[in-house]
């Protein structure tokens, strides 16, 4: 009889966070009030951010935490504190179409793990050596051969700075 | 290099089990001999006017949005500054533009009155 293997201590952590986000994830769709999928939300960007790191992509944690949980998911909160009426009761109530998205939510995953299927596990894959070096790499990148991506990034940022105003403001001048 | 964050597991497992502990303590242990003074949301003092759930002012996303879009500009300033010491004259030109780029933005937020609150 096959004895189970052993999980490393690696692996269990990862299945707490994978399990963690999955959770949270799933309760943004399901929570009956807007302002706890808010929450949720954060919650999930949390649980990302920890998947991350389990990838020791430090970088990519940091921002995640940085700009979706400081950021967007305040941004989100504000939103929804904003408007009138949206945080009492049931205001994230199901409606006619979750039958047709949970359909094409399985399509999709269906999709995932036919393609997930055909990769031959464990993927072969070059090692970067991840030290601190890592990020003043990156760094360095961005401002040689990145440098167009990174002033048309800068030019899109100015971009929404200008048309948040112009969109968001009352007309005054 | 993964081992390092087992610090930081260590620390959220603490974090969360010290204050539920701490509650649940309180709350097997503690004497309970409640009455409605002591029953009331603040216990000697005001009673509340109105729904908490207020709703708040538009102004407040306009800031979260400008907000958020500096938050973007800081985490590319990270690894050019880590990098600084590597970059040429040309290299922190850009990153000196990418600043200016986005002080154009500010400074048209600014002109247009969007950081004065009203």
């Amino acid at each position: 009889m096959p004895t189970l293997p052993v999980p490393t201590f690696t692996q269990v952590v990862f299945v707490l966070i994978a399990a963690f986000t999955v959770i949270s994830g799933l309760g943004v769709v399901v929570a009956r009030n807007l302002f706890h999928s808010a929450l949720l939300l954060a919650a999930t960007f949390f649980g990302v951010a920890g998947l991350y790191v389990m990838l020791e992509a430090e970088f990519l944690a940091v921002t995640q935490i940085l700009i979706y949980v400081g950021a967007v998911a305040t941004l989100i909160t504000f939103a929804i504190m904003l408007t009138r009426g949206a945080m009492h009761g049931e205001t994230n109530p199901l409606n006619r179409q979750w039958g047709k998205a949970a359909l094409f939510a399985f399509l999709f995953l269906v999709g995932l793990l036919g393609y997930l299927g055909g990769i031959p596990w464990p993927a072969p894959f070059q090692a970067i050596q991840a030290d601190e070096g890592l990020i003043a790499r990156l760094g360095e990148q961005l401002v040689t051969r990145y440098m167009v991506s990174l002033e048309v990034m800068g030019l899109l940022l100015m971009v929404a700075l200008v048309g948040a105003i112009l969109l968001a403001r009352d007309d005054k001048p | 290099m993964l081992s390092q964050y087992l610090f930081i597991l260590l620390f959220t497992a603490m974090a969360l089990v010290v204050p539920v502990m701490a509650i649940m303590m309180g709350h097997l242990l503690g004497p309970r001999h409640p009455d409605p003074v002591k029953n009331a949301v603040y216990e000697s003092g005001m009673e509340t006017i109105g729904d908490t759930w207020v709703q708040f002012r538009a102004q407040y996303y306009l800031i979260a949005l400008i907000f958020v879009v500096f938050d973007v500009e800081a985490v590319f300033l990270f690894p050019i500054a880590l990098a600084y010491k590597d970059v040429n004259a040309l290299g922190a030109g850009a990153a000196i533009f990418f600043i200016l780029l986005l002080l154009v933005g500010l400074l048209y937020d600014w002109r247009k009155g969007a950081l004065e609150w009203q």
